[in-house]
Parts: structure tokens; sequence; C-alpha cells
């Protein structure tokens, strides 16, 4: 596939000869030239800048606003999941025995345990409400429509992994709340007709909440809906680069001075 | 009707002049790398995928063993009252695995005929069948009630108010050695009638028992 470059190439990255009795830069531009020299050998060899312009450098409506940094900012908040949920797993360890404890010493003993465990906790939450304003902007402004529905759809599939992240997540610290809350959490999956038994037996990995229930929302948790979204996110962007972003509702086209003539 | 005057695509290589054509052949050996190279891309996907995916749902199908578990002596309980007893439910999570379950003895003015020997002593689950939550026996207002959404049961564990959708489980019991043990776990409907033990929220009265069908591995006894 052919992609359309819509930028050119910085001017610093096209460096331009001496000219007679230009001084010489001396050690600075030494170093900016070997710089340049470098990028140039990675986008020789990978013709990776192309895709970085047509991914950065595209062109906007006219009337875009705050309200149309709230994807990004939702991306930000699940990097800061990701970041953060990695480093948790260094300490923790998804056992009915040991769960709490490990969780007790990442809060009260792990040097900024407390904090990085307060903003997984609390980003999550952030996440999701981004989630909602994200949605309720895109609603609002129309941008759901032709030809966007499919990023619609990859939309609503990335909500509803967020809420199985919650609903997985909220497990781990293994206290009476969120051994509870996922008991009844279970219970609400096992209404659903035919198949709903079955899921809970997936989910729980037996009858009942069993030894391996815990390692296995674990695994839900930090490996396999992760990778989901990730994946999604990357076709979610790529769709709104290849698509465009709409202008906002009140923005009307303008119209061609010579047609208002004619009508008027 | 006009003739067709396309030269028709012979299914033979050799007819279509395709160069090293053998006699008779008519997948060409281009098709025959492709497709190959198909198929041994799905068998090496599935030669994983597959065993991974039925490690995954393998215990949906796994047959639980419950031993009986001895609660208490017969004179423990009497017919009018329940007796609070905890007991392994689930082995190997230590205390999480534990659970509580009111036990009393038959009592047939409330009861009724004795079904079988299973049913000498009555051991009330306190998983509420609305979402799972513990309930709590009241011997003020011979109740069961639940702390999380109001579900309330009468003396014999059938709903009196709230949302659960059937009574409370119960589980089979016994006397061994003058200790009464506690079994397996069933379901029961509105009628007290026995299934085989299902999830809470899931009723078990008309089409119910169809909807939501048990584990295929789970039986009554």
């Amino acid at each position: 596939m052919k992609l359309k470059l819509s930028a050119p190439i910085p001017a610093g990255l096209k460096p331009q000869p001496r000219r007679p009795g230009e001084k010489d830069p001396g050690a600075a531009g030494a170093a900016k030239e070997a710089g340049i020299s470098a990028v140039d050998w990675l986008d020789e060899r990978t013709s990776l800048s192309g895709a970085a312009r047509w991914m950065m450098f595209r062109k906007v409506p006219k009337g875009t606003n705050w309200f149309y940094t709230l994807g990004s900012a939702t991306m930000i908040a699940f990097l800061s999941q990701a970041v953060t949920g990695v480093f948790l797993a260094m300490y923790y360890r998804p056992s009915a025995a040991e769960a709490y404890e490990s969780v007790r010493y990442i809060t009260n003993e792990a040097f900024l345990g407390e904090f990085v465990r307060g903003m997984h906790k609390w980003g999550s939450t952030v996440m999701v409400i981004l989630v909602f304003l994200h949605m309720g902007r895109t609603y609002f402004f129309g941008a759901y429509k032709y030809p966007r529905e499919l990023n619609w759809v990859v939309g609503a599939v990335l909500l509803v992994l967020t809420m199985l992240m919650s609903f997985t997540g909220y497990l781990l610290p293994f206290d009476q709340k969120s051994y509870w809350a996922t008991i009844v959490g279970v219970n609400i999956n096992g209404t659903g007709p035919l198949v709903g038994p079955y899921l809970n037996d997936f989910l729980l990995a037996g009858p009942d909440f069993g030894a391996t229930t815990l390692s296995r929302f674990y695994a839900i948790h930090m490996m396999l809906v992760p990778g989901l979204i990730a994946a999604l996110i990357g076709a979610h962007l790529y769709l709104v680069a290849k698509l465009g972003t709409t202008a906002p509702p009140w923005l009307k086209a303008e119209k061609d001075p010579e047609l208002r003539k004619e009508s008027a | 009707m006009a003739k067709d005057r396309r030269q028709k695509k012979s299914k033979y290589t050799a007819d279509r002049n395709i160069p090293g054509a053998f006699e008779g052949e008519t997948v060409t050996r281009r098709r025959f790398m492709t497709t190959t190279t198909h198929a041994a891309g799905a068998i090496a996907a599935s030669a994983f995928a597959l065993p991974a995916l039925g490690f995954a749902i393998g215990p949906v199908f796994e047959k639980r063993e419950r031993r009986w578990e001895a609660v208490g002596p017969t004179t423990d309980f009497t017919p009018d009252t329940y007796v609070p007893k905890v007991f392994t439910e689930t082995y190997g999570i230590g205390d999480v695995g534990k659970t509580t379950v009111y036990v009393r003895q038959h009592n047939p003015e409330i009861d009724g005929p004795q079904k079988d020997e299973y049913d000498a002593y009555i051991a009330i689950s306190t998983k509420c069948m609305h979402l799972g939550c513990p309930v709590r026996f009241v011997p003020a207002s011979e109740r069961f009630i639940c702390p999380c959404h109001g579900g309330v049961y009468d003396f014999q564990g059938k709903v009196d108010g709230g949302p659960p959708v059937r009574p409370l489980d119960r589980f089979y019991t016994r006397v061994r050695d003058g200790q009464v043990e506690i079994g397996p776990r069933y379901s029961v409907n509105s009628e007290l009638r026995r299934f085989s033990p299902r999830y809470p929220g899931e009723p078990l009265d008309g089409i119910g028992q169809y909807l939501y069908p048990s584990r295929p591995t789970a039986r009554k006894l």
C-alpha cells in the first residue's frame, strides 16, 4: 500500500552544506550532524519517518477543541495502568494464601509502593471516566457516523474490555470487599440464560470459588485483556489517522460566494 | 440459443499449456504449494491453540468429588431451630474455602414426611440465591436475612421477600457414628424439589431449570 504523505520532511532533517563564507559551527554543529545522520541511517533502512509523518502531521478540521483530547487522555490512562501494573506484578503473588499479604507489603512496606498502587487503583477509575467522556464526545459530535462506524464498534469493544479489566482487577487485593464483590459479579454473569452457568464455570475454574480462581483472574487481568486492548487501540488509532477527525457540529461548511449570489 | 464461442478452460494443466505439466495433472504446482503452506500454518497454529484452549476450559467439565464432613453429634441439633456450623466446602484455599451451614433436625410438622436417608437432618446453605452473599439466620424472626440486597427467607429457606429467585440451597446430610455429616450441595425449586446445584440468581421453576443447566458432571445423589 502506498502511504499518502501529507507533510514534507521537516527542514531540520534536511541539512544543507555550509555556504561560502559561513562560519564553522564547531562541536555543536558536529553533534547536530551526528544526530541527523543517526536518524537518517534508521530511516533509510526502515522508512519509518513516512509512517510517523502520516500519523503525526495530519490536517485537522477548523473548530478542533479540547474535547478532542479525551481519546489521547484515555490512552495515557491505559499506558499509566500498564506501566504501574507491570511493576506491581513484581511484588504481587496471585495465590489465595499469599495475595492479601503481598498487597499489604506493597502498600505498607515497599518503597513508593503505596504511591504506585494508588496510581493503579485510582487510575483505573480515571480511565473508566475518561472512556465514557470520550464516548460521549464521539456521540454528541456525531463522530460515529459514516465512514467511522467501524471505529465506534472498535471503541465499544474497548469499553467492554476496560470493564473486564476493572472486574478482574477488583479481586486481586483479596480482601473481604473484593472477594464478595467478585462473588456477586460472577453470579450476575451467571444469570445469562444458557451460557451464563458455563461462563461462570470458566471464570471460577470450577463450580465454586476455588484454588485457581485468583490466578485465573490474574492471568486474564494482566495478560489476556491488556494484549487485546493494546492491539485494538492500535486499530482505533490507525482508523483515526486514516479517516481523519470530524469538525464540531456547530460548524457549517462555508458556501461558495458565487452560489450564495445565485440563490439570493 | 447462441453458441458460446469462448474456449472452455480445461481442468488439465497440460491442456492449458503450463510448462512442465504432467499427464492428467489438475492442480498446478503453485496452487499445491500455496495450499500446503496454508495447511501447515493452520496445523502449527492449532497444535498450540487447541491444547491451550482445552486447558483453559477444562474445569467446566471436570468432575469434583466431595467428601462427607462431620459437623457435630446428633445431640447438638433440635427440630425447632438452626445451629450454625462451619465446614470446608472448597479444599486447598484455607479459610476462604470455609462456609457456614445452618443445621436442624427434620421436623415432620413443618417439612412433612422424611423423603429419604439424606433428609433426617436439614442443612441450609448460607449462600443467598440472589447473588451469593452470605445470609444469616435470625432466631427471633425465624427468618434468613441477606445483608446485601435485602433478601428474606422463611424457616424452611423458601423465599419470603426481596430479590432472591429460589429457596436457599441445601446439603445432603447423613448420620455416621453418632455424628451428623454434611455432603454435596443441591439446589431446590419453590416446592423444595431437588435439583443438581446451580449458581445463585438462576430460577428453577418452570422454564428456569432448562435455561440454566447445571455443570455436566454435577448430578443429584
